[in-house]
Parts: C-alpha cells; structure tokens; sequence
C-alpha cells in the first residue's frame, strides 16, 4: 500500500516534470506568461511530491517491510532506527530518490525567488532544472525502482511492482542489513553533503543556458548564482572532507585519500568547479571570459552527471557489467546530449560574449587566475584520465589495469605546488595592472618570513627536499595571507582610526568574498602541512607480540595488554584489543583497536585505536590474533606526522566558505544613502 | 602604531611554526624491527604488498586489505621472501598469474603508454592555448582606463587599490 504511495508519487512526479518542461518552452516562445508560471508551478510541485515518496520510502524501512526488495537489501532487524532512516541513501535506488529529493528542493528554492529583473530566465531555468530532475526520475521509475516487491514464483524469488502471474508474495523474515562500512556517523552525513554539493551546482547551470538562451551576454546569470555556486562548492568542499575523515576512521589503512576512482568521481566537479568561482572574478570585474565561465560551468555540471554515474552504474568494476545494465547507456546518453547542447548553444552565442576588456600585464590578478584556471584543468585531466583509461584497456586490449595513487601523485604533485605558489602571488597582484616592480614591493616581506621559515626547518632537522619546498610553499602562502589581512587593517586603521581589530572585522565584513576567500587560502594551507606531514613522514610497522610485549616505532611503543571477543545486539562479533601506548618510555595512552565481524553481511572492519595530538596520530590497527586463547595478536601500527592539521585546516576552510557565502543583508536603498551623505556634507 | 612592534600575521605564523616543528621532531623514520630467524619480517611483506593490488577487492592496496584472501597472498609473498625472490621476481610473479590489474601503475608497454602521454601532451596543449590568447591580449588596445592612484596620492596607493577592490565588489 504505501509502496503504491510511493511509487504513484514517483510516477506523478515524472509527468508533472514533462508537463513543466512543455509549459515553460511554450510560455517562453508565445511569450505567454501564464504558461510560464504554469511550468514554474510545476517546478514546485516536484519537490513535495518526491517528499510523499522518500517519506514512503523511509516509512517501509523503518517498519522493517522486507517484502520490499529494496528494504530486504539495505535493512535488518537488528539495525537502530536512525540507520535505517539513513538507509534511504546507502543503496543504488534509494540514494536516486533522494537525490532527485535534494534537486527539487534546490530547484524549488531557487524559483521562488523575486524574479522582477530577470524575467526571461525564469522559464528557461525551471526547463533546465525539470529536464535534469525528469531524468533522474525516469532512471529510477524505469531501472531502480526502489519499490519493486519480492514474489515467490515456481521458479524462484523474482521482483516485480505489481504481482506476476502465479506468484505469491514472498516475505523474508530478515534483510540484508546495511553496508557495514556505511553505518558509520560520518558516512552518513557525507553523501547527502555530496550530493547537495552536486544538485546546487545545477542550478548556476540552469542560469548559464537560460543566459545562453535568451542571449544575455552580460553577467548577471553569475551574479545571481553567485551564492548558490559557493553553497554547492561549500558542500561538495565539506563531502569530500567528510569522506577523507571516514576513510581514515573506518577503512583501516592509515590514510585518508586513495585516489580511489569513487572518490575521484565526486572530486571532479570540484576540480572544474574551483577555477569557476575564481574566473567568475575575471568577468565580473573585467567583463573578460565569458565565453571560458561558460565552458567551465558546463563542464562542471555534467562531471556532476558523470560522478553520479561512475558510481551508480556499476562501469568501475567491469566496462562489461556498464553495457549489460540498461542504466548506464541512459546516463552516458544523457551527459552526451546535455554536453553537445550546452556546447551548441555556446557556439551561437560565440560572437555575443565578446570580451569588454583586454590584458595587458602578464602579472595582473586576472592573468595569474587565468594560470590557476590551468593547474586546476590539469589536474582534472589527469584525474579524468587515470579514471578512464582502465575503462578504453579493458573496451580495447581485453586487459584490465589498475591506476593507482602512484601515477595521480606523481603527475598532479607539481601541479598542487603551483597552485599553492599561486595562492602565494595571486592576492598581491592587482586587478587590470600589475608589474614585477609593484608586485615585488608587496612581496618581499612575506617571502623573507617564507625563506626564514626553511632556515629554522633547516635547523629544526627537516631535510626532505620536497617537504622543505612544501613547506616553504606553505609558509609563504600563510605570510602573504596574513599580511594582506594586516595591510588592509592597517590602512583602515590609517585612515579612520579604528582600533586594528574594529577595522579588521569592519575589512572582512565589507567585502566577505574575499576575506572568506583567503580564510580558505588559510585553510588550504593548514590541510597542505597535514598532508605533507602524512605523505612524506608516515611509517607504519607490523608485528606479532605476546601479551606483554613490545612492537617499537620511533620514540612510541605500544605493550598488548590483552583481547576480549563479544557479540553486540546489533548482529556484530567484536574482537577488541587493549594496548598500551608509551612515548620515550612514558605511558601516554590505552587503545582499543577492533575488529568487527558483521555476522548478516558477513564482513568485517578494522577500526583504529588512535592517539590524537596536535602534534600527530599514533594509529593502531588490529590485524590478526590467536583464536581461543589470544596469546597473540598482530598489530600494524602508524605514526601520522602532522595529520590533524588537516582536519583542523578542512574545518577553517569551511568556515571560510561560510564567511564568503553568508548572505547580505538588504543594502540600503540608495536614496537613504545619498541622504545620509548630503546631511554629513552639511 | 605605538605598541604594536610584532605584527599578529608574524605571530599568528611563529606559533604555528613551533607547533609544526615539534610535530616532525624527532622524525620517527627508524623501523626497530629487526629481522627473526624465522625469516622474512612482515614489514618486509607489506613492503611488497603496499605496491600490489588483489584483482578481486578493488583498488585497495595487498597490505592493507583485510580478507583472506589477500591474507594468503602476503603469505605467499612471505614464503617467496623466505625462499629468497626478489620484489621484482615477485611481482612479475603475480603480474604473470592475474596480469597487469595487481601493478599499482600500468606498466609502459602497449596501449598503456597511452595512459603517460596523454595528460602531459593535454597540459601543454592547454598552456599553449593560453600562451596564445595572451599574446592576442597583449596586443595594442585601446587603452582602458584603471584606477586612477595618481589623484588619490602616491603614497596611498594600496589605500586607493583596496578601496576600489571593495567598492566594485
């Protein structure tokens, strides 16, 4: 019954989708408004009907409907029922509801705006998001309905919406349970983060055709998207930090980025997506680009297709498995057309988006963006590729091979370093003219803090060439940044004499994209020093120890101290170690690093015992031990150098985020302010 | 001005800087290990193991991926160390039961060269693009006039700058 809810929901939704799509192109053609709103109408009629059936969904998995295919994949009995609420996501034809859920509500938000100045965008941004969403619908109501049921025929169990003939229903008293590796907190809420990162990036997309459309060639789409394009990077930056944080919690291999092609899947928006919020810059205050911010946001727009289906179709693990199902030929169709569209209407459009400037100085601020535009292209071609080169070996020599982090470190390393060297220059140079004269009178100071900076690393002991060179990187970044929040003070400071911090927050507040935007400088910098503390300084050792002795790493050790083995009543067998933890000989810490053994899906997972200082991760994970009497056990022990400066850099990058994205508040009317001046002119 | 002889951005780096330098010091790149008479360590098999991928798990590295599995493969690594292989002849002993997939890296031969040469000839690609469009940028235009620090006064030139970033937001 509220399967047939849920699925007529679905199905409703599809149609109202198809209709808004129609009534929108004919309003916008017959320049009929009714019909206009018609469609917009239909936009927001989505969003509560996809909620009748997530809520039906949810409803079937937390009352344990296993005579539901679905339910009977991803749910047990004895799962909480806050997992099986977030269960909604952690399959393939869940996790497309609520995506198509998240789309709509964005879609919806974003048509109820004012629309008084932008009229002619109106019908064109609701067929753009409706088209979008009409396909992801259709993905699920024609190949992942997450409402087919289980029925017992003479020649097995077949699923099926409605009930064959000579069948019965067929109800197994328990499910499958819920991916062990997915019930962990930060599993949770890091795929709903990436995919609100990935459906608010539609929308500056929606704005970008309808601009291409009706032939605005100014910036206002930008302009308007502008937030909405830093709410997407926003979540999408916090998924993929979430994802990391996971990773290094639960998956048991002391890292937290494999360079795996799921997670390089989700990392390529970004990558398309960063150089877009900055060169948006270029157009807004230079009127130059446009033809580029065009490309760059298309092309964003369907790497967020292209992610969702690298991971939803099943092509990663065999290009044969991709062609066998019918859903990913639909999506590979979809990004195709919708790329060749975009591209042809941009084509059209060519000669409209003229630049309205020119540049003339190699070193001004839009030169060097136009440079991290570069970088950051590069590194997604070498992300692309890597993905999608085991894909042509298979389609083309039979022969499957793997591209592992090596090559992406190898290849993308330099790239990262002259984004950073860039981060460094960028803030200094001004916008329109910059000369290596004007340019080298704000330098110098925070390169001479950088260089004093390797001086005391130097004799500190760190000799690592490409750890000095990171480092220096870093330092100088962080001395530039924070000298450009110290100059602009100051000469608040100068001129109204506000005490420095009044004139600090008065700065940052005044323009908060880009103060926001160097607290992300700021951010990346401290994730940078992480993740050159744990790449290049990481070591790990194994051994097997009795009870009471000793595995020795550097200055740590740690003593087994003994095991215990117990079933929980949410169906794991949890083996768990107790170990001591000593730093030059001192005792520091008891960790307890486990297995869990998931007796439904028959998986286990390794969760660390970890250490945590500002200083590094002492990170211990439980290999193997003796059954019965646990005389011994195998542990594989890291020492992570510097790791939680990434998080705590990942944290203050998404604040920066927040400071840039917070909306304004109404700015006074200007006739208020003209007043305002004519009294103090008085 | 009075006061304020040590900048905060100076500071703020000093004390991140002390922080940093503790967390490298003293480097613990020494493995205490030391190998038993019972053969090969197992720092020695994940050496080998770290740079192998089992065809069945996906991309996840031999030494860390916990099935059995690939338990049994660093057992054979083991015993292949003990009877005094070399990583190499190791490797291409997997390479020739389960193929190119368990190499970290596809090795240069064949089509694989495709997966080396393509992004570096698409990077320089997209900087001679680049290259191009400057200098068509470069060339003599009608000059556009930027912010005027001259009526501003000399010496306030980055006051001047700063404020106009901020107005033209």
């Amino acid at each position: 019954m509220v399967a047939n809810l849920g699925y007529g929901a679905l199905v409703i939704t599809f149609l109202v989708c198809l209709f808004g799509i129609g009534a929108a192109y004919y309003g916008s053609r017959k320049n009929d408004h009714a019909w206009v709103e018609s469609g917009r109408n239909a936009m927001l009629l989505t969003w509560p009907l996809l909620t009748v059936s997530a809520l039906s969904i949810i409803y079937l998995l937390v009352t344990n409907h296993y005579e539901v295919d679905y339910v009977a994949s991803v749910t047990s009995n004895s799962m909480p029922f806050y997992l099986k609420v977030t269960a909604l996501w952690g399959g393939q034809a869940g996790s497309l509801v609520f995506w198509s859920w998240l789309m709509a509500a964005f879609a919806s938000a974003v048509t109820l705006r004012k629309w008084d100045r932008d009229r002619e965008f109106l019908p064109w941004v609701v067929i753009v998001s409706l088209i979008t969403l009409a396909f992801f619908l259709a993905l699920i109501i024609f190949f992942e309905n997450p409402f087919l049921r289980l029925w017992q025929t003479p020649t097995g169990i077949t699923t099926a919406m409605w009930q064959p003939a000579g069948s019965v229903p067929f109800a197994p008293s328990d499910g499958n349970g819920l991916n062990p590796l997915l019930r962990h907190p930060g599993m949770i809420i890091h795929p709903p983060m990436l995919y609100l990162g990935f459906v608010s990036f539609v929308i500056p997309y929606a704005f970008a055709i309808a601009a291409l459309v009706t032939g605005r060639s100014d910036d206002r789409w930008i302009r308007i998207t502008r937030r909405w394009t830093l709410i997407a990077w926003l979540f999408l930056s916090l998924g993929l930090i979430l994802g990391g944080r996971w990773a290094y919690d639960v998956l048991g291999w002391g890292g937290y980025w494999g360079w795996d092609p799921v997670e390089i899947a989700a990392f390529m928006p970004w990558l398309t997506g960063t150089p877009f919020l900055h060169s948006v810059m270029i157009q807004e205050k230079r009127g130059m680009l446009k033809h580029w911010n065009m490309v760059l946001i298309i092309l964003t727009y369907d790497l967020v297709i292209f992610g969702t289906f690298l991971t939803r179709s099943g092509v990663l693990s065999s290009v044969h498995a991709f062609a066998q199902s019918a859903i990913g030929p639909a999506f590979f169709g979809f990004i195709g057309l919708t790329f060749i569209v975009s591209l042809s209407l941009l084509l059209r459009r060519w000669q409209e988006l003229k630049s309205e400037a020119r540049m003339t100085f190699l070193l001004s601020r839009e030169a060097l963006f136009l440079l991290n535009n570069l970088l950051f292209l590069s590194i997604f071609v070498v992300c692309f590729w890597g993905v999608l080169f085991p894909l042509i070996s298979e389609l083309f020599s039979g022969q499957k091979v793997t591209v592992g982090p090596p090559f992406y470190e190898r290849a993308t390393g330099p790239l990262w370093a002259g984004l950073l060297f860039l981060m460094g220059v960028a803030p200094l140079s001004a916008w329109g003219h910059s000369t290596i004269k004007t340019l080298g009178r704000a330098i110098w100071k925070p390169a001479l803090f950088s260089f004093a900076v390797i001086g005391l690393l130097l004799l500190a002991g760190v000799h690592h060439p490409i750890a000095l060179l990171g480092f220096w990187l870093c330092a100088f970044v962080a001395a530039v940044t924070l000298y450009e929040f110290w100059r602009g003070s100051l000469a608040r400071h100068r001129r109204s004499g506000e005490s420095l911090p009044v004139a600090l927050w008065n700065l940052a507040g005044r323009n908060r994209r880009r103060y926001g935007g160097y607290i992300i400088h700021l951010g990346i910098v401290l994730m940078a020093i992480g993740i050159i503390g744990i790449e290049l300084f990481q070591t790990e050792t194994q051994g097997t120890i009795s009870q009471g002795e000793q595995i020795t790493l550097g200055n740590y050790s740690i003593t087994y101290d003994s095991l215990s083995n117990f079933d929980t009543r949410d169906g794991r067998n949890v083996s768990r170690a107790v170990v001591s933890v000593y730093r030059d000989g001192k005792y520091v810490a008891e960790l307890y690093p486990r297995r869990d053994y998931y007796y439904e899906s028959q998986q286990p997972m390794t969760i660390p015992g970890v250490r945590s200082t500002w200083e590094d991760d002492f990170y211990v994970l439980l290999v193997d031990w003796q059954p019965i009497s646990s005389q011994s056990a195998t542990f594989k022990v890291y020492h992570n150098p510097l790791v939680n400066w990434l998080w705590f850099g990942g944290f203050v990058f998404i604040l920066g985020t927040l400071v840039a994205a917070w909306p304004d508040k109404d700015p006074e009317p200007a006739r208020v302010r003209a007043r305002k001046t004519v009294y103090a002119a008085t | 001005m009075n006061g304020l002889r040590i900048p905060f951005w100076i500071t703020a780096l000093g004390l991140g800087l002390a922080t940093l330098v503790a967390g490298l010091y003293p480097p613990g790149a020494s493995f205490a290990q030391e190998p038993t008479p019972r053969g090969p360590t197992e720092d020695q098999v994940n050496a080998i193991a770290k740079g192998l991928y089992c065809p069945v798990c996906e991309n996840i590295p031999l030494d860390v991926c916990p099935t059995t599995a690939c338990a049994e493969w660093r057992e054979l690594i083991r015993e292949k160390l003990a009877e005094g292989w070399s990583e190499k002849q190791i490797k291409d002993y997997f390479v020739a039961q389960y193929g190119d997939r368990v190499l970290a890296t596809p090795p240069p031969r064949g089509l694989n060269w495709l997966v080396y040469v393509i992004p570096p000839l698409a990077i320089l690609a997209g900087a001679y693009i680049l290259f191009r469009a400057m200098q068509a940028w470069r060339r003599p235009m009608p000059a556009v006039k930027e912010v005027d620090t001259a009526e501003i006064g000399a010496g306030d030139e980055y006051a001047a700058r700063l404020e106009e970033d901020l107005r033209r937001r």
